[in-house]
């Protein structure tokens, strides 16, 4: 009796055993952070993970803000934009971040994902990982492009209309489909509303639970490394990995020299070239939305450009659009397009090796052909890479298979 | 619950309980759905603001062209005088130079001149492969074989000055003519084809 009189009203333990009582908070702490292992060997092309979640941060914060003074309707949209940059305290700088963010999204993005294929992250068991990380690549294209109609300029406008107008290829039901998107006989002020709440609530709260999925998943299987190969397989006595660190504080103290150095190239284009030469911001689009006259030369973004190419390359608007979001889609089968049982490119054969390189160098050609006009050597090149680009993934299969490997070590070098 | 009763469980009831709510709550999320996704459809008011506009002709020299806005789509009026209507390009150059695909115009407009009046040509000013505004190119360069037209800046696709799509180019089709008809002889309405004025 006595003991337990003793207990009654006493902490055992303190605020966080209160806590712990109620919600796993040392649990998750642990799992995720300071008792989660990663490999020791992790170099730079791992930075952009952690990356891509501070862009998010900085994408969401500067969003929120401008709601506040943005007005999602035709009439005012444009003048609104023009209030931020000019009337409100800071207000160029809270746009200049959200629209370089979008960019720097996509930089991150793309490092990101090339970083897995060089590793293949996307390997057994990892396979699902990337299927999600591909999804949140989906959903980044499809909110990147509803922000780009918010501010009702020419390119808004008329980048709005050919994408859109894409979905009328679809045999049946495409016309249909595309009055149902924009809601209107054409892009309108009712098409620019709903875009808003696709931009500022759908896709950003799809986004942030696939990201939350996306790290789950990750953390249930453990990071892959520059070797590829699995660290658990190698635990020490006290069951852990030999060649594994704590996530905290081992990675996070390296990762936090890469945020600052992230933020230090961020603001140097914030403050320095937030337009970044038409490239970030198009010319076109300081022009408010005219329905009478498409701009002379229409070219979407440049993160959007090596598809917009693919387009572009077949004389077809139905082929057009198939390729086009053949070419979006493909890389989502990259985990079984690929055959060889080797992970890192360190220990593959020259044919990957060769294969890649050919494939770095075909995107960013692609990219560049979609900046430029739809004519003469241009759709030629457009083809000629087009090709490159679906035989990369489509021969993936046999050159991966007959691919000459190196000897796997057994720890992380 | 002992052993006994679970002898007694009747499983077939169970299952067909479990379906059964399954498939009413399918059911009612499906109903459900339907004002949300109707809620998407153009308003009331998207449809009242496509009413039919009226276009005066008397201001428009041959040869010259008007843009108006109908649905907040672009209409072009264009009256082509007799060097236009002689310089259509070959059949053998066109995809659809009979105007067969239905659908991009009023059954009054499948002829040669895609009119109803000769004189005056109506089209959207919107290219059939992506929606682009095409450019006006009325000039004739008879090097290149071009009897004059509308040429698509986005992709590159070409129309003759009836607005027959060239063989060759993104575009499918060619562009539509909207409903429209004339009220008087220098008042066109577009939009709408029937009924009085």
């Amino acid at each position: 009796m006595a003991r337990i009189e003793a207990e009654v009203g006493k902490p055992q333990g303190g605020f966080m055993k209160w806590i712990d009582d109620r919600f796993p908070f040392t649990e998750t702490m642990k799992a995720h952070a300071t008792e989660y292992y990663a490999s020791k060997n992790f170099n730079w092309w791992y930075i952009f993970g952690v990356l891509a979640t501070v862009v998010l941060v900085i994408q969401l914060v500067t969003g929120i803000f401008l709601t506040m003074n943005y007005k999602p309707a035709a009439a005012d949209a444009f003048a609104s934009v023009e209030y931020i940059m000019r009337d409100v305290e800071w207000g160029w700088l809270i746009r200049y971040m959200h629209s370089t963010g979008a960019s720097f999204f996509f930089i991150v993005v793309y490092l990101h994902m090339f970083r897995a294929m060089l590793y293949g992250s996307y390997k057994k068991p990892r396979e699902l990982i990337w299927i999600i990380g591909m999804m949140i690549f989906f959903v980044l294209m499809a909110e990147g492009f509803a922000g780009y109609l918010l501010p009702w300029g020419q390119m808004s406008y008329w980048g709005a209309q050919v994408i859109i107008s894409l979905f009328g290829a679809i045999p049946g039901i495409g016309e249909a489909l595309v009055e149902f998107i924009r809601g209107d006989y054409s892009i309108s002020d009712i098409t620019l509303n709903r875009f808003f709440a696709l931009h500022v609530i759908v896709l950003p709260l799809a986004l942030i639970a696939l990201v939350f999925v996306h790290i789950v998943a990750l953390h249930h299987v453990g990071s892959n490394n520059p070797d590829g190969i699995e660290i658990k397989e190698h635990k020490g006595p006290d069951g852990v990995p030999l060649d594994g660190v704590p996530f905290h504080p081992h990675h996070t103290s390296k990762d936090l020299v890469g945020i600052i150095v992230f933020l230090m190239i961020f603001s140097g284009v914030v403050f320095f070239a937030p337009e970044m030469g038409g490239y970030f911001l198009e010319h076109a689009n300081f022009e408010p939305a005219n329905m009478t006259a498409t701009p002379e030369h229409i070219a979407p973004v440049w993160y959007y450009t090596p598809y917009y190419a693919i387009l572009r390359a077949v004389p077809s608007k139905l082929w057009g659009f198939i390729l086009f979001a053949i070419a979006v889609v493909l890389p989502l089968f990259l985990p079984w397009l690929d055959r060889c049982r080797v992970r890192s490119i360190r220990y593959r054969g020259w044919m990957y090796k060769s294969a890649l390189s050919i494939f770095v160098v075909t995107f960013i050609t692609l990219g560049w052909l979609g900046t430029q006009p739809a004519e003469g050597i241009y759709v030629m090149g457009a083809r000629i890479f087009s090709f490159l680009y679906f035989m990369f993934f489509l021969l993936m299969p046999y050159y991966t298979s007959i691919d000459k490997t190196k000897p796997v070590p057994d720890r992380v070098t | 619950m002992n052993e006994d009763d679970v002898d007694r469980i009747d499983r077939n009831r169970r299952h067909f309980l479990a379906v059964a709510t399954a498939v009413t709550g399918a059911v009612g999320i499906g109903a459900a759905t339907i004002p949300f996704l109707s809620s998407l459809k153009p308003s009331a008011r998207a449809q009242a603001l496509g009413a039919p506009v009226e276009v005066p002709l008397g201001s428009i020299q041959p040869g010259e062209m008007v843009r108006v806005l109908w649905r907040g789509r672009l209409v072009f009026v264009l009256r082509r005088d007799e060097g236009m209507l002689s310089r259509f390009p070959d059949n053998s150059e066109l995809r659809d130079p009979d105007s067969l695909v239905a659908e991009q115009q009023p059954d009054y407009a499948a002829n040669e001149t895609r009119s109803v009046r000769p004189e005056y040509l109506v089209v959207e000013g919107s290219c059939t492969h992506l929606g682009c505004a095409p450019l006006e190119d009325f000039e004739v360069r008879p090097s290149e074989g071009w009897g004059g037209g509308f040429f698509c800046p986005c992709h590159g696709s070409k129309f003759d000055l009836a607005g027959r799509v060239y063989k060759g180019v993104p575009a499918p089709t060619n562009l539509r003519v909207p409903p429209h008809r004339f009220v008087r002889d220098d008042l066109i309405l577009i939009g709408q084809d029937t009924g009085a004025a």
